[in-house]
């Protein structure tokens, strides 16, 4: 019998801990726990049958940290399948009345995924493969995979489960006091996540005792549709005359369970501190207890590595400003590979108050999978907003999807066949919420019957995949009403039928209605009231449009969705002077000396400001070489005579930077005339940047093209751009002592392959000596030198 | 045997002389100062304060330290350490939100990213303080702290601590391959307790 048919109809009891009981027979600290499967296969094999014996259904391997990045792949090999078969002659020999089965045991690496570590998230889908394998070959009956305490890994861990075996999957993950993971997921963030990824049985594991983690595993019994599994702690460690002992008993513990049982928990056991006695007492309280039965929460939710969001609730609002379409600067920054221009996009919305990011980054002439991924990666790394991640092109769907930190929203799939069978594949391997375009090969139908057939087309074809209702939602699409009268009307039918006769949730890039006409703010920020009240769940949207964020606290105050109406409250006072897409309100005229104080003061709204009004009369470059250069030198100047200081002098720089962006919107990128290139990276073996990120916002300040390869960067990588680029100036940064070995191959290289190029040097460890040793042009001691350099030398 | 204990602390008072001393500012006018208060006001958004720390025996003598777990070769600890017969090891991390911040800052706002960075050492330090204030209080009498890279102990000690502290599972703090830690605003320290 499979242990998921077995789970349909029964509550498993899962087995207790292993390394305390280790412990307890002499485990030293620091030892590795599963070299015992090969030096001590009869205490392993004791300690699984008193599971069994206990009344344990599921007994998991001694494999915890079996992981090539702790063993050798000889060793390895060893240790699991010795572990497995220690687990199965247990099994064997200990009749309990009851099916029993072997878990192959994995928890986590042992390492931090990129980019807060040096662990990449292939590298680690591939470690935790490799036990998979292993285990399957020694032919275990299931997967557990366990206290885990990073959502990315745990994403990993399952993605190498799911693509090496067909074996179910259990996931249990460990959630601190505060109801999260260390990396900042909550339960509800966690089950969307896993169940996306097609987790049997997903819960919670170590850390805390039974009753401190009920909270957890209420918020997961409210949102998991699969059954959910919980082992704690036997509560808290402490010492007792030289003995480690833990807080709860085994009757409290018994109990809690039960009560856990009660509530709709199927799947049980206990980790740190629990013992085959603690497993017959849980036997015991559960015994002749009836399973509550799994039930499909039917929650339409997606996911980032914090939190979940729901649709159906308050309307979502998903960002739509991170899309190159008719953006010239958004281009430029895309094909410079600007990533800091992306984010800022991102971080600009989520001050808005968008629930979910939408990602497009296609252009014609970049690697979108590249980029897409690359985005997609940045973005998760620093903001904790959903993304709904937008492209055309299957295969770079499929590389951020892979790599994205929770469930995304996928953007988009439609009635065509060719997309139906590009997608959905996709959203079932990795889960996802996904955009569904009432169109088909015959186009948009004009009317709103067209569009549902459409939809109940795609809801079969959907099913066909395994991919539920929940986790579509239709675009029925907002089409101009300058070219068709009753367009709008149309749209919102469709929205009408499909939320109330599908019971599906609903989505529309609102704006589009108002193409071709004047003052469109004022159409769209009707047309979003009128979509709401006809069951519109989400808004593809610009945040920075007045009339839309108006319409939005104004609907959530009047449909009693704002207690007290304090949402409203706070932000009305903005209304009557928010942007509406029309130019900025005219301000007063600037003067050359008001944009050279706000440099050198550090103040960047007050420089953005002066820089457009000074335009209208002066020409950008005049702005740039009379006022914020001179600015930046006086500043700069400071510094190097310490009467201003690093902080100070990166306002400035953040200022003048500001003043650039608004001249460069007004001059052509090809008018723009920039020195330079200057390539900066940090070296291999190093993630350090914030001193190379100083001088490169520097340097740009001053005028210079600057090519940041980023951290970490190979010597072959820095020559093959200063050869493409014909850069003059390389600037290299290490912050180690065991980094600058790296720079001077680094050197060594360009001095070989390309002798036009002069390199300066830089980082916490670099001294005038070593710079000199390492055979580098010139030391900077500061970010102000390597300008000073650099205009020495170009 | 040793037991590990996990604890977290309220957060400590912040000294802001040091953060701008860590920010490389000798002195700070309007701009610095307000440029401080924002970073705070987001840093404690995202700010933990957990410690995990074994007490475990102390042998110090001629330029070797026995903590019986591991020992380690290095004549300023062994001085440090002279007569104690106990020791606490201990690791503290302020968390990796912040170290998410800063690195949203490294792009967005380099000033920013500077004071974070600042604000992240001070306030590490400040932890430890926290902690070393609560020993003291537990009628301990203690040596100043010392961290594994400081004077002549290695680096590779780190890898001591971590097996000892199982500081992945215990405070989600790892060491990677350069034996730095992340998240990165983390501290590692023996302190020797001194007999009665």
């Amino acid at each position: 019998m499979n242990v998921l048919e077995y789970l349909k109809d029964h509550v498993l009891l899962m087995d207790g801990g292993m390394g305390t009981l280790l412990q307890a027979k002499g485990l030293q600290p620091g030892e590795l726990p599963e070299r015992w499967n090969l030096s001590h296969p009869d205490v392993i094999e004791d300690i699984h049958r008193a599971y069994y014996a206990a009344g344990s259904h599921v007994v998991s391997t001694n494999t915890f940290g079996a992981n090539c990045l702790k063993f050798d792949d000889a060793e390895l090999e060893q240790i699991i399948s010795a572990g497995v078969q220690l687990a199965k002659n247990a099994r064997d020999k200990e009749e309990n009345g009851s099916p029993r089965f072997v878990a192959l045991d994995m928890g986590p690496t042992g390492k931090m995924l990129k980019p807060f570590g040096d662990l990449g998230f292939e590298e680690a889908v591939s470690v935790f493969a490799k036990t998979v394998r292993l285990g399957v070959q020694a032919g275990v009956d299931l997967i557990l995979i366990e206290t885990m305490n990073d959502s990315l890994e745990t994403k990993a861990a399952v993605l190498a489960a799911r693509e090496n075996s067909r074996l179910p999957v259990f996931v249990s993950n460990a959630y601190g006091a505060d109801g999260k993971l260390m990396t900042g997921a909550d339960p509800a963030a966690m089950a969307a996540m896993l169940e996306g990824l097609g987790a049997d049985v997903l819960g919670c594991n170590c850390s805390l005792g039974p009753r401190q983690l009920r909270a957890v595993v209420e918020e997961l019994l409210e949102n998991a549709s699969v059954p959910v599994m919980v082992q704690p702690n036997a509560g808290l460690p402490r010492v007792e005359s030289g003995k480690t002992v833990f807080d709860v008993t085994m009757d409290e513990f018994a109990g809690e369970m039960a009560a856990l049982v009660d509530k709709g928990v199927r799947v049980i056991g206990g980790c740190c501190g629990t013992t085959p006695a603690y497993i017959a007492r849980v036997k015991d309280a559960v015994n002749g207890k009836k399973p509550v039965p799994v039930t499909d929460k039917n929650k339409t939710v997606v996911s980032s590595y914090s939190h979940a969001v729901e649709f159906g609730k308050a309307p979502v609002l998903i960002g739509e400003r991170i899309n190159p379409t008719g953006k010239k600067r958004f281009q430029q920054a895309l094909r410079e590979g600007d990533m800091a221009y992306i984010l800022n996009e991102g971080v600009q919305q989520q001050e808005k108050g968008v629930h979910v990011l939408d990602v497009n980054v296609g252009l014609p002439d970049i690697d979108e999978k590249n980029m897409l991924k690359n985005a997609v990666q940045e973005l998760q790394a620093v903001l904790d907003l959903p993304l709904q991640i937008d492209s055309a092109d299957a295969g770079a769907m499929e590389a951020a999807l892979r790599c994205y930190n929770g469930k995304a929203m996928i953007n988009s799939v439609s009635g065509k066949e060719e997309s139906m069978k590009a997608v959905f594949p996709l959203a079932k391997k990795y889960g996802g919420v996904v955009v569904a375009l009432t169109l088909d090969e015959n186009g948009i139908p004009a009317t709103a019957e067209g569009r549902v057939r459409i939809a109940e087309k795609i809801l079969k074809t959907a099913e066909e995949y395994g991919i539920e209702k929940k986790n579509i939602v239709f675009d029925t699409l907002a089409m101009t009403i300058s070219a068709d009268h009753a367009a709008g009307v149309a749209t919102l039918r469709a929205l009408k039928e499909i939320r109330e006769k599908l019971g599906c949730h609903t989505s529309l890039g609102v704006s589009n209605v108002s193409f071709g006409l004047p003052c469109r703010d004022a159409l769209n920020g009707v047309f979003f009231a009128l979509a709401l009240e006809n069951g519109l769940s989400a808004a593809i949207m610009n945040p920075h449009s007045g009339e839309m964020m108006k319409t939005y606290h104004t609907y959530l105050a009047l449909k009693g969705m704002d207690e007290n109406c304090f949402g409203y409250i706070r932000v009305a006072e903005s209304f009557g002077t928010v942007q509406t897409g029309a130019p900025a309100a005219k301000q007063e005229e600037a003067t050359g000396s008001d944009l050279q104080r706000a440099v050198m003061k550090g103040m960047k709204d007050q420089a953005a400001a002066a820089t457009r009004s000074l335009l209208e009369k002066t020409p950008g470059l005049e702005v740039v070489n009379h006022e914020i250069i001179p600015a930046l030198d006086k500043v700069g100047q400071g510094f190097e005579e310490k009467k201003m200081f690093l902080p100070q002098l990166l306002m400035s720089a953040e200022a003048a930077k500001a003043a650039f962006e608004v001249i460069k919107e007004s001059l052509d990128t090809e008018q723009t005339a920039e020195k330079g290139p200057v390539v900066l990276a940090t070296v291999k073996g190093d993630i350090h940047d914030i001193g190379k990120n100083i001088v490169k916002l520097l340097l740009e300040n001053y005028g210079y093209r600057v090519l940041d390869l980023g951290k970490d960067v190979l010597p072959e990588a820095i020559l093959e751009t200063v050869l493409k680029e014909k850069a003059p100036l390389v600037g290299l940064s290490a912050l180690m002592t065991t980094t600058v070995p790296a720079m001077e191959e680094t050197i060594r290289l360009l001095k070989e392959k390309a002798p036009f190029c002069k390199t300066l040097v830089g980082g916490a460890v670099l001294t005038q000596e070593y710079a000199d040793k390492i055979g580098a042009h010139h030391y900077c001691k500061d970010a102000m030198e390597g300008v000073r350099y650099a205009e020495s030398v170009l | 045997m040793s037991m590990v204990q996990v604890m977290d602390f309220a957060p400590p008072p912040v000294q802001e002389r040091e953060i701008y001393r860590y920010a490389g500012c000798r002195e700070a006018d309007e701009g610095v100062r307000t440029l401080l208060q924002a970073c705070l006001g987001e840093a404690g958004k995202v700010l933990q304060y957990r410690v995990c720390w074994a007490k475990v025996a102390c042998h110090a003598e001629k330029g070797v330290c026995d903590f019986g777990v591991f020992s380690v070769a290095s004549e300023a600890l062994a001085k440090n350490l002279q007569d104690c017969r106990e020791a606490v090891l201990f690791a503290a991390t302020v968390g990796v939100g912040m170290d998410r911040l800063i690195a949203r800052y490294q792009r967005l706002s380099p000033a920013k990213a500077v004071m974070l960075q600042a604000i992240g050492a001070e306030r590490a330090e400040s932890l430890c303080n926290a902690f070393c204030d609560w020993l003291q209080q537990q009628n301990q009498k203690l040596r100043p702290r010392f961290s594994p890279g400081y004077g002549d102990v290695p680096l590779s000690v780190q890898k001591d601590f971590f097996i000892l502290l199982q500081c992945e599972k215990n405070l989600g703090l790892y060491l990677n391959e350069s034996l730095l830690m992340s998240p990165s605003k983390s501290v590692t320290a023996f302190i020797g307790v001194e007999g009665e």
